[in-house]
């Protein structure tokens, strides 16, 4: 792809060095006083500083490259990557852990398209994030022209609002403007597509402060009749169930969600974006619910007679078959989009507002706690009766769970964890106890392969030094975005891999060994690359586990470089995830072995 | 391949007594019913500005909402735009187009039509001019106005609901229909009520409770047509 650099203006040089010339200032007068906008470009940079962006992930091209050069002379740091598709992963994934949108850029045409994974993989989960791409130039647009690709009508139905910049004195603002709607009520990835006449036109107006559109309303506070009748509810249940969803952890609510199952003793179920949300190694903790959720929390989730629902969607692999899904349970559910409430599942407490204060609302109106003791000690029955164990026989190939229990041991309780899609993430989900909000960092609605890796970078960028970066990965999906592995060598980022190398699609075997007869198309690999000698290659360092004997060791000394390492682990290729909900399946009946699905 | 975990097996463990329709909605299984479908006409207040059409077209299509019309026009405000849509779908979806519409950042306020709004389609009908004299009449049956006449054709300019619209069509076919073009119904509330607040939030339907705070199940309204 180097053409995208090919049309690049004829007077870039004399700008280079009237910058030059500008960073040879004194740098505590640049810092005080920050230079006055003088094109579109310096605009959107500067509209990105006022909200106070640290990081940018991004790939140079030609019709970005006027916000390219604005950017060098900017704070923000930039870290190259690999691939469009690692900024936006990236970019994600900084989002998730730190709260504030994560920024990518990408040029015109491929730049762009190779951005659309990661921003539906943004919107699917609705993660703070913000994309700048290059377009060209507006009299060119709607001619086909070199590297154009109609940005914002491919990302319409993957943004939560996307905008087409018309003109260098309004450009600022668009970015602010896209930025704040990334972060407010209900976050999701927004674009501003930058035409490379908009960011190379002269301008002297200074972007106006962030915010949302008049048009955007967010509720914060339930209707309070609601609440009132919602808290009877829970008052009067005998078997009360909290749901807690990836919501919980956007809107800084864990603590609040905490307290009110712990205050109230109701036992707590996460959805998969919900990890961390609540503490798994608390009394109340069920953990994850759905397809492959333990057996106790799906027991616990359709016995219960009322079912607290925050931020959750109620996606189909959470809820198995609707007509199944707590069919005991009256429904309270919060969530802060009007949209979200009885879309699947109908609620009979529709609760509209930001989830603290509504939980809040909810704890201010209970009189009571509900007397539920002998539900809770079914919860605990449950817990004994579905235990989450698995045999490690010294005969046999290492057992994925092992090598994930390890890496937990070995880390500290804040460590984050980002995984890929398939078997190792739902081997990373039940058998990593989480305890802190933000440090799971996963691809959970759209389910993108190869999502870790380049997420692990964004994550370290958002991390706090003393947080390990645990990005645990298939074979097959960590080969679909590995080369960001160059990025976190030459950005010396302390990340450790590990690749639960089975050679297959794992996931995929699994499904086709339980309902395609064991007819392995196109998910056996009979090769793969040694991850170990590979990421030397790199630049990284490479492990290798192939016996039980020698995954502490290993863990250890991965654990203890000092940059990106990779440890490839050679499981037991049979492994399979249990429990196992069969898709439309009732979640009650979940399968603990292929034999029962 | 033997592995798998410990534990009860599906058919030892207790099971729940309730049970959910395809909506999510609680119900008596022994009483099962489909919930109706209905049409309806859905008003939205948008900002004039360019991709709002596409938008709104778009979401319905990727939401699979079963749309009949969607007409768009400006209005006594330059900055703004009316999109009035009439809708086909169970009383859960016609709520979930309400609010995935309120969800697009260009859209200012959305409301569904009361049964007895004003609603007003305007159709293009050319026919043969075989027999002249009876398409006037019949024009004439139905308000409508001849606005082109050729030795061979004749096109007729009708208005009104959608149901005198098609009586129109029915009609008008025994003369041999060339060609047809229809705007789609357009709409306005009543009096004094606003068809969609200029400021404001959408409206919501909030549910009601009995006295003891327990929810009454959500009604389907009977279908309305007009």
């Amino acid at each position: 792809m180097s053409e995208r650099a090919a049309v690049s203006p004829p007077d870039e040089q004399d700008d280079e060095q009237e910058q030059a010339e500008q960073r040879e200032q004194p740098a505590a007068s640049t810092e005080t006083e920050p230079q006055p906008v003088t094109t579109g470009a310096q605009s959107v940079i500067r509209a990105l500083e006022n909200v106070g962006v640290e990081y940018a992930f991004g790939v140079q091209g030609g019709a970005i490259m006027p916000v390219y050069d604005a950017l060098y002379d900017s704070e923000i740091t930039h870290v190259t990557m690999a691939h469009e598709q690692g900024a936006s992963h990236a970019a994600d994934a900084y989002g998730i852990v730190s709260g504030e949108p994560g920024v990518c850029l990408a040029t015109s045409g491929p730049g762009a398209t190779n951005l659309v994974t990661g921003i539906a993989d943004a919107d699917m989960d609705s993660d703070p994030m913000i994309a700048l791409t290059g377009q060209v130039p507006t009299e060119m647009v709607g001619n086909d022209a070199f590297q154009e690709t109609d940005t914002t009508g491919v990302t319409t139905p993957i943004t939560k609002a996307n905008t087409f910049s018309s003109h260098a004195d309004t450009v600022g603002d668009d970015v602010g403007e896209a930025f704040a709607l990334a972060n407010t009520g209900r976050p999701g990835p927004t674009l501003v597509d930058l035409p490379k006449d908009v960011t190379l036109s002269e301008t002297d107006r200074e972007p106006a402060e962030a915010t949302v559109p008049d048009t955007y309303e967010v509720q914060e506070r339930a209707d309070d009749e609601i609440v009132r009748a919602a808290a009877r509810r829970i008052e009067d249940s005998q078997r009360p169930a909290l749901l807690l969803g990836g919501g919980v952890i956007k809107g800084d609510a864990s603590e609040a969600c905490r307290e009110f199952a712990t205050e109230h003793e109701i036992p707590v179920v996460t959805t998969m974006p919900g990890i961390g949300s609540f503490p798994e190694d608390h009394e109340l903790a069920m953990e994850m619910a759905g397809m492959h959720g333990t057996g106790y929390a799906n027991m616990a989730i359709t016995h219960c007679d009322t079912l607290i629902g925050i931020g959750t969607r109620f996606d189909d692999r959470l809820t198995g078959g609707i007509e199944t899904f707590a069919p005991d349970a009256e429904l309270i559910h919060i969530d802060i989009d009007p949209a979200e409430i009885s879309k699947n599942i109908h609620a009979e407490y529709p609760l509209v507002g930001d989830a603290a204060t509504v939980v809040e609302q909810l704890d201010e109106e209970m009189e009571h706690s509900p007397q539920a003791k002998k539900w809770r000690a079914q919860c605990q029955q449950w817990k004994s009766e579905y235990p989450m164990a698995y045999d490690t026989p010294e005969d046999e190939p290492v057992k994925p769970q092992f090598v994930v229990e390890a890496l937990d041991e070995a880390t500290s309780d804040r460590a984050i964890v980002t995984t890929g899609v398939g078997q190792h993430q739902m081997w990373a989900c039940q058998y990593w106890t989480y305890t802190e909000p933000r440090t799971w960092v996963s691809s959970h609605g759209l389910g993108t392969m190869g999502y870790g890796f380049p997420a692990a970078v964004g994550a370290r960028l958002a991390a706090d030094d003393d947080q390990e970066v645990i990005c645990v990965e298939g074979d097959g999906s960590f080969l679909m975005t590995m080369q960001e592995l160059a990025v976190a060598v030459r950005e010396h980022l302390d990340i450790t891999v590990v690749v639960l190398n089975n050679e297959y699609i794992g996931m995929v075997r699994q499904w086709q060994d339980a309902f395609f007869e064991g007819r392995h198309s196109a998910s056996e690999y009979h090769w793969c690359p040694e991850f170990d000698t590979l990421a030397e290659a790199f630049g990284a360092k490479g492990f290798r586990i192939d016996e039980y004997d020698e995954v502490a060791d290993t863990v250890e000394a991965a654990l203890a470089y000092d940059g990106p390492s990779v440890i490839d682990a050679h499981i037991d290729p049979q492994a399979n995830v249990y429990p196992m909900v069969p898709s439309g399946g009732d979640n009650g009946q979940f399968a603990l072995s292929e034999d029962q699905l | 391949m033997t592995q798998g975990l410990e534990g009860p097996a599906p058919e030892d463990r207790p099971k729940p007594q309730g049970r959910r329709n395809a909506q999510g909605i609680r119900i008596d299984p022994e009483v099962e019913a489909e919930p109706a479908v209905r049409r309806t006409v859905i008003s939205a207040l948008v900002k004039h500005e360019p991709g709002v059409l596409s938008d709104v077209s778009g979401l319905f299509s990727r939401r699979q909402f079963n749309i009949e019309s969607l007409t768009v026009g400006p209005t006594e405000d330059d900055d703004r735009a009316r999109i009035t849509l009439v809708i086909e779908e169970h009383e859960p979806g016609i709520e979930q187009a309400k609010k995935q519409l309120r969800k697009l950042v260009p859209v200012i306020s959305v409301r569904e039509l009361a049964p007895d709004a004003m609603r007003r389609e305007l159709m293009l009908i050319k026919v043969n001019a075989t027999r002249p004299d009876q398409v006037a009449a019949v024009a004439e049956m139905y308000d409508g106005q001849t606005v082109d006449a050729s030795p061979e054709t004749v096109t007729v300019q009708v208005t009104g609901s959608r149901q005198k619209i098609e009586a129109a069509v029915e009609t008008f076919e025994q003369f041999g229909i060339r060609e047809i073009s229809r705007t789609g119904t357009t709409a306005l509330a009543r009096g004094n009520e606003e068809t969609a607040a200029t400021n404001g939030p959408a409206s919501e339907s909030t549910p009601e409770y009995t006295e003891d705070g327990t929810p009454t199940h959500p009604q389907t309204t009977p279908s309305d047509d007009d």
